[in-house]
């Protein structure tokens, strides 16, 4: 039981982005991937979700066993993958409270519908643990929210999917440092012995908030060193030049 | 040969006769009408007001004039006629008789009546009001038509200072292949009264039919009037509804349109804003799939000074269907410090789908603030995958789009079970899109 990606090799038109890259998150495992601009951090957050712009050429990724990569980006999410998106879209029109419901009773068996109650209990609890007033139930999707209420609002919907494995793109970005506080909280409020997460960032600053069991560099498409916390640190200190050599070294 | 074998004489052909009971003023305008009917031609497609449409859709020789329904088409028409839970008054017409009516919670004082009785119990404020507006734009031939024909619909009256809290809420059925009907609404909202008034109109079963509505809205100073006209014919009808409002000082008149059903639905709004200090909100919704066409004029004529008006409509367009929509806004000299805005958004979730605006302005006054602004896009493929990404399905998800879509104009329905009432119409419909 576990997300596993192997070989994973994807492109854009012209450009190929992920070049045979292997990465497994066991249940309870927090992993981190840091990577200068331009490495792919981005892409595999869009590809393990299953964004129509990028083309997998080669590998697999399976979440419990299961190939996802021939699923539909709705029914990969339902396995219980989730991503919390580095630039949420707006849904002009689309109440949070409503767009949260569709998701949950999507979850369910045709025909069933959720607990109006329990939803909006649950919906509550977790909405005071990210200090979001009560008046983002009734909003738009992000519409109007500031940078950070909106990433606050990814962490809400991780919060009530409960998924099996979440993905973090660049979660800190855009976030003064009581909101990332905030948030991080909240991630950490879901860690759990049954739930994986992969935090994708390109500073070593949210790792202070969300502790990482194993972090992981990205170069090129390709995860080319990995070890514990510390290495963030180091990463922090000496640059991402500094892997360049390294890795080279190594060779 | 028995009656029965004859097929009826097409509207283009017969003229009516006006009942003798009705008073001679109305018998007159009636015969006039049918006379101008007579001799206008049908507007061709060079003429502006049908520019992108086809008026031959309104052809009056493809219908005859409808004629009472079987009982048994009457009770399925009634049983079928569910809408509000708490109204003022609630009416059914099938085939443009009336077979039920229930007025009992009206409030003291207030008329509402058919519009036969209305013109033999009150036919000089009747006459005061009934079409007193030019069909300016493009439909004068089937104004006339209507007016030669009508009998069916209502006469709302509204007395000074009276609130008619729950709405009155009308059923107009067709129940008959290639039948006509002729459903009239007038509401006369007097100084500062307030009244809601509800029309649906619907065929029983998917035939062939047409529906030559005419409805007039006359706020006096400080009066409130709400209306919505639910169009849920079937999909092989044709509809027409041409409507005009008379807004005199510090009124406030809201006119809803949702047009669901109809092979074919024209619709014709004008808002004359008669008195200063006096709004209209003009909205409308529509959801045209398969070859469904939504054809839309509007005109907010702004003949006073500090008036607003705030038209907003939303199109929904699926598969090959098509949207026209032509809107213009004239400020008068005058008309000082005027507010006219005019929206019409079209969101487009197919290829084939066609959505035509044209916005106009006139400006004749100073300080005023307008604006007019049309938009077309397609549903947005970054919206789409951050639903589906939640695991919401691409047929849920685009519903939730198309639904926050319209949310805009629903929440200018300051009536909630109305707008309940009309949500639930418009998911009926989408449920139906595949």
């Amino acid at each position: 039981m576990s997300l596993v990606i192997e070989n994973l090799t994807a492109q854009i038109p012209d450009r190929q982005i992920l070049n045979g890259l292997n990465l497994t998150i066991n249940p309870g495992e927090v992993h981190a991937i840091m990577g200068p601009n331009g490495s792919g951090k981005s892409t595999l957050s869009k590809v393990l979700s299953g964004h129509s712009d990028y083309e997998v050429t080669a590998g697999t990724v399976t979440l419990d066993g299961q190939n996802i990569l021939d699923l539909e980006v709705d029914a990969r999410a339902r396995t219980g993958l989730f991503l919390a998106f580095q630039y949420p879209h707006e849904i002009p029109g689309v109440s949070n409270a409503n767009f949260l419901r569709a998701a949950l009773k999507a979850r369910l068996p045709e025909g069933e519908d959720i607990d109006a109650v329990a939803f909006y209990k649950q919906l509550y609890t977790r909405m005071d643990q990210l200090e979001m007033d009560r008046s983002f139930t009734g909003r738009s999707v992000n519409e109007g929210f500031s940078g950070g209420e909106k990433k606050r609002n990814e962490i809400l919907q991780l919060m009530m999917l409960e998924p099996k494995y979440a993905i973090l793109d660049e979660t800190d970005s855009g976030l003064d440092i009581d909101a990332l506080k905030v948030v991080a909280r909240g991630v950490n409020a879901m860690r759990s012995e049954s739930r994986g997460f992969l935090l994708i960032t390109h500073y070593q600053r949210l790792l202070d908030y969300i502790q990482p069991d194993i972090v992981h560099v990205l170069m090129d498409g390709q995860i080319v060193l990995t070890g514990g916390k510390d290495l963030a640190l180091k990463l922090e200190e000496k640059g991402y030049d500094w892997v360049k050599d390294e890795v080279l070294a190594t060779a | 040969m028995p009656d029965t074998l004859t097929a009826p004489a097409s509207l283009a052909t017969t003229a009516p006769t006006p009942s003798a009971d009705l008073p001679q003023w109305f018998a007159e305008r009636a015969t006039t009408a049918w006379t101008t009917f007579d001799s206008l031609p049908i507007p061709g497609i060079k003429d502006e007001h049908w520019r992108y449409s086809n008026a031959k859709r309104l052809d009056p020789a493809a219908f005859h004039r409808a004629t009472p329904a079987p009982e048994s088409a009457e009770a399925e028409a009634v049983a079928s006629s569910i809408g509000l839970s708490d109204t003022a008054a609630r009416l059914i017409f099938v085939n443009d008789q009336l077979v039920q009516s229930d007025t009992h919670a009206l409030p003291e004082g207030v008329i509402c009546e058919t519009l036969t009785d209305a013109l033999i119990k009150h036919p000089e404020v009747v006459q005061q009001h009934f079409m007193q507006r030019e069909a300016a734009l493009g439909s004068a031939k089937f104004a006339a038509l209507h007016l030669a024909h009508v009998q069916a619909g209502i006469v709302v009256i509204v007395p000074k200072n009276v609130v008619v809290e729950n709405p009155i809420e009308v059923f107009h059925w067709v129940a008959t292949e290639n039948a006509a009907i002729f459903p009239h609404t007038l509401i006369v909202a007097g100084d500062n009264a307030s009244v809601t008034v509800v029309d649906h109109y619907r065929t029983l079963g998917e035939i062939p039919a047409f529906s030559c509505a005419v409805a007039d809205f006359v706020a006096q100073p400080g009066g409130r009037i709400t209306y919505a006209h639910c169009q849920e014919l079937g999909n092989a009808a044709t509809a027409l509804h041409l409507s005009s409002t008379s807004a005199h000082r510090d009124s406030q008149i809201k006119s809803f349109q949702v047009q669901l059903g109809a092979a074919f639905s024209r619709s014709e709004s004008i808002s004359d804003l008669l008195g200063q200090g006096s709004r209209s909100d003009m909205i409308s919704i529509s959801l045209p799939t398969a070859s469904q066409v939504v054809d839309q004029r509007t005109l907010q004529h702004h003949a006073a000074p500090h008036t607003g008006s705030d038209l907003l409509y939303k199109n929904a367009l699926y598969d090959t269907s098509r949207t026209i929509f032509a809107g213009l806004i004239t400020v008068d000299e005058g008309a000082h410090f005027t507010d006219a805005y005019q929206t019409c958004r079209n969101l487009i979730n197919s290829e084939e789908a066609e959505a035509n605006s044209m916005p106009g302005l006139e400006i004749n006054a100073d300080q005023v603030k307008c604006s007019h602004g049309s938009t077309s896009s397609p549903v947005s493929d970054e919206e789409l995958f951050y639903l589906k990404a939640r695991g919401i399905n691409d047929h849920d998800s685009r519903k939730l789009i198309v639904q926050g879509f319209l949310e805009d104009t629903l929440s200018r329905l300051d009536h909630e079970p109305l707008r309940h009432l009309i949500e639930q119409r418009i998911e009926s419909k989408l449920a139906s899109i595949a």
